[in-house]
């Protein structure tokens, strides 16, 4: 059914599909609507769920890791701080192999603070042992989390779906919602494969040590390399029932003669389509490469994706600082040994625009790009901040220099 | 229990009371068809209170939902010393995941069986001191605030024993610890204002509160099986002594729990949405001196010499506890030296073993 709503209420929508019989939830900035919607659900009995309110990220996994190691199927939704509040009991739940579904509205990380989107929240627990999907539009944020009950339950590996905070979760779109029976038709009924169960009584989270831990962690190294599969077979399955196609591993657009490949994750990747199409109808041979499967990273598809590429250039919306690009590190290890042109572009952070027009001049100008670019950094900003820093050594705090500078005030927080 | 139906006062032997008794009346412990939760093997010290308090509490919460229990436990010397892997002491259904979210997780559990419709299942959360009154606190008061239903217990031996024995907000004045040491002008632990964790859980009128130590295991298992009657969330305190941590003979675990309670130090009640329902009078009132005097982390107090001004802050504390859980009733002499007092029976149900 074609239905004109908000990012975060197609996915709560598509949630409540799913049967989840456990949804925690603690609220921040981007991910509110979702929970709102679902908790309203629970409230007027259209769905038969518990909705706990609770009193942090923290104990939303907590309350999650419990649900699941129960038997029963949990969803919690995030973002930004909480996502990194929660980051201890996130690790704890993919390392007792609970299958828990969560949606990262994905946001910035302060100091200093700011609402907006970017995927540096995300990006901070890619080693956390959960799966990432990163959804382009708010059709493949509802489809995603269908599919994402489907794969963390067959693997029994916790499933991250991404989408950008704002301009998926809070943006209006046309969205096709299945029936409920499609999704009971596709998503098979949760069987665990460890339970608290006082009839067979088993202990879960005992310590390991040295002789086997090393086994263990490799469990979930093989885990995350059967994941691959197990999401394909799901991408195809879904594209057959739902008779679209949604996630997989990644999703190469005019990849096949090109040059150069712009390598990005989520929304942004509409913008770059555009900015490709542009380029390529002044005869610049350039592609697109989107990452719907950041982890496990399926580095044989983009090997392969990326084909006779000279130049890739990975488009990153968020920064390690002392190193440069996050994704760049894994794609220039699928390359690997097949080594070529390989630069970094940062962009988009805390929710600055990536327009088409800033895109089109940059990669019209691919050949200059140094190793690492920030996009449409404001060069005078920094150089006078840092001017400031030199003359003194109480200079102050740097953000609130940097705005008075601008002599604008920060964009509101709401 | 608050009041002991059964006083036995013959000397020796514990295990005779139970002998005297009619079936209905004897121990969880005493049947042959105990659950053993926790069971023989776990690496726990020798005398250590939380190995002995968690199998009673355990033990009696397996007993009162008919075995249909889950156990969520915190990180912690429990967790450590019962799951040395592939051996493990549990016998019930038993899950560790974080230090400091038991109780969320606890609640977790709770929900998934109510939205399972198995709600003939019961769940507990533990943890220790630590892993309760300090980093897992948010989580136990979101556990009572939703009034989960979870019992949740604490085993309180006053420091982060299993890293150690540092400081946690549940260390008692004075006390040394490896972060706390007895060196400088105030050695030990600073007087801070405290952080009465049963109180807490009283100000959120959750069902059942209640404290208990390993000196009176009777009272224990009452207590564990009382908080069986309650749906919500309910919360059992209940001292155990750390020989390790608090240089006490492991013989004299039990003593020291015992000391801890006849001095006032420790209250031992129990209170129903947010009102204390009975308290355990002391039987025998010690001064606190002769609780401190077989603790070595006390042991500045004494030498190299004592601190009587110390020593008198800590028994204006005990003091306090008397007046404000009624722990000394008139008719109950308040010497030291006086004669056993006369059994009250008041008891809300089971019957009470007191060996000396």
């Amino acid at each position: 059914m074609l239905k004109q709503v908000e990012g975060s209420r197609a996915v709560a929508e598509a949630v409540a599909m799913c049967r989840p019989q456990v949804i925690c939830a603690y609220p921040i900035t981007p991910q509110t609507h979702i929970v709102e919607a679902l908790s309203a659900m629970v409230k007027d009995e259209t769905l038969d769920a518990e909705f706990l309110n609770v009193e942090s990220e923290f104990a939303a996994m907590s309350v999650a890791i419990g649900a699941s190691a129960a038997g029963a199927r949990a969803y919690t939704a995030t973002a930004s701080q909480g996502l990194l509040y929660m980051s201890e009991a996130v690790w704890n739940a993919a390392g007792l192999g609970l299958p828990i579904v969560m949606t990262v509205a994905n946001r910035a990380i302060g100091a200093p603070i700011n609402i907006w989107n970017d995927h540096s929240d995300a990006m901070s627990q890619r080693d956390a042992g959960w799966l990432q999907l990163y959804a382009e539009t708010n059709q493949e944020a509802l489809d995603l989390h269908i599919q994402a009950f489907r794969i963390a339950e067959e693997l029994s590996v916790p499933v991250m779906v991404c989408m950008d905070g704002f301009l998926l979760t809070h943006a209006s779109e046309r969205v096709d919602l299945p029936a409920p029976s499609q999704v009971d038709a596709f998503l098979p009924r949760y069987e665990p494969r460890q339970v608290l169960d006082p009839d067979e009584p088993v202990s879960i989270g005992a310590m390991v040590g040295p002789e086997a831990f090393t086994e263990v962690r490799y469990l979930a190294y093989a885990q995350m390399r059967q994941a691959l599969d197990v999401i394909g077979a799901a991408a195809a399955d879904f594209s057959t029932q739902f008779g679209r196609d949604s996630g997989g591993l990644v999703r190469p657009y005019r990849t096949g003669d090109a040059e150069i490949v712009v390598v990005a994750l989520g929304s942004v990747l509409g913008t770059v389509k555009d900015a490709v199409d542009e380029l390529r109808a002044d005869g610049t041979r350039v592609g697109v490469l989107g990452i719907n499967t950041y982890r496990p990273f399926p580095a044989d598809a983009v090997r392969e994706a990326l084909g006779g590429a000279r130049h890739v250039v990975v488009l990153e919306r968020a920064l390690a600082p002392g190193s440069g690009g996050i994704v760049t590190a894994d794609i220039r290890a699928a390359l690997d040994p097949q080594p070529r042109r390989i630069s970094t572009v940062i962009a988009g952070l805390g929710g600055r625009a990536v327009t088409r027009k800033s895109l089109r001049a940059l990669l019209a100008k691919a050949g200059e790009l140094e190793p690492l670019t920030f996009l449409d950094l404001d060069t005078g900003l920094v150089d006078r901040e840092l001017a400031r820093m030199r003359a003194a050594r109480r200079s102050g705090p740097s953000p609130e220099n940097m705005l008075r500078d601008l002599g604008i005030t920060a964009s509101r927080i709401g | 229990m608050p009041y002991q139906r059964i006083k036995f006062y013959q000397t020796g032997s514990l295990a005779v009371g139970n002998r005297l008794l009619a079936e209905d009346q004897r121990s969880v412990q005493s049947t042959a068809g105990r659950s053993n939760a926790l069971t023989c093997g776990h690496r726990a010290c020798q005398g250590c209170g939380e190995a002995l308090g968690a199998r009673y509490a355990l033990d009696a919460v397996h007993r009162a939902t008919g075995g249909k229990m889950i156990a969520v436990n915190a990180t912690g010397c429990l967790e450590v010393f019962s799951t040395p892997f592939p051996q493990t002491s549990w016998q019930i259904a038993w899950l560790h995941s974080l230090f400091g979210n038991a109780p969320a997780v606890a609640s977790g559990v709770a929900a998934a069986l109510k939205a399972m419709g198995r709600t003939d299942i019961r769940v507990v959360g533990q943890g220790g001191d630590g892993g309760t009154v300090d980093i897992g606190f948010a989580c136990l008061s979101g556990m009572f605030e939703r009034n989960d239903d979870v019992l949740y217990i604490c085993y309180d031996n006053q420091a982060y024993m299993n890293t150690g024995v540092q400081r946690s907000g549940a260390t008692p004045p004075a006390a040394r610890t490896a972060t706390t040491q007895a060196v400088g002008r105030e050695p030990g632990n600073r007087f801070g204002q405290g952080k009465n964790v049963p109180l807490i859980a009283m100000a959120h009128e959750i069902p059942y509160v209640a404290t208990a130590t390993v000196a009176d295991l009777r009272d224990l298992e009452y207590k564990a099986t009382r908080a069986m009657d309650f749906h919500g969330a309910r919360y059992l305190h209940i001292l155990v002594p750390c020989p390790l941590g608090w240089g006490s003979a492991p013989a004299d675990t039990i003593k020291v729990a015992r000391l801890a309670t006849e001095s006032g130090l420790f209250p031992v009640f129990e209170a129903e949405t947010g009102e204390v329902t009975s308290s355990t009078p002391i039987r025998r009132r010690v001064p606190v001196t002769d609780y401190l005097r077989i603790q070595a982390r006390y042991a500045h107090l004494f030498r190299p010499r004592e601190r009587t001004e110390v020593i008198a802050r800590i028994q204006a504390a005990a003091d306090r506890n008397i007046a404000r859980f009624g722990l000394m009733p008139a008719d109950i002499p308040a010497e030291r030296t006086g004669p056993p007092a006369p059994a009250p029976v008041t008891s809300p149900s089971g019957a009470g073993l007191e060996g000396r």
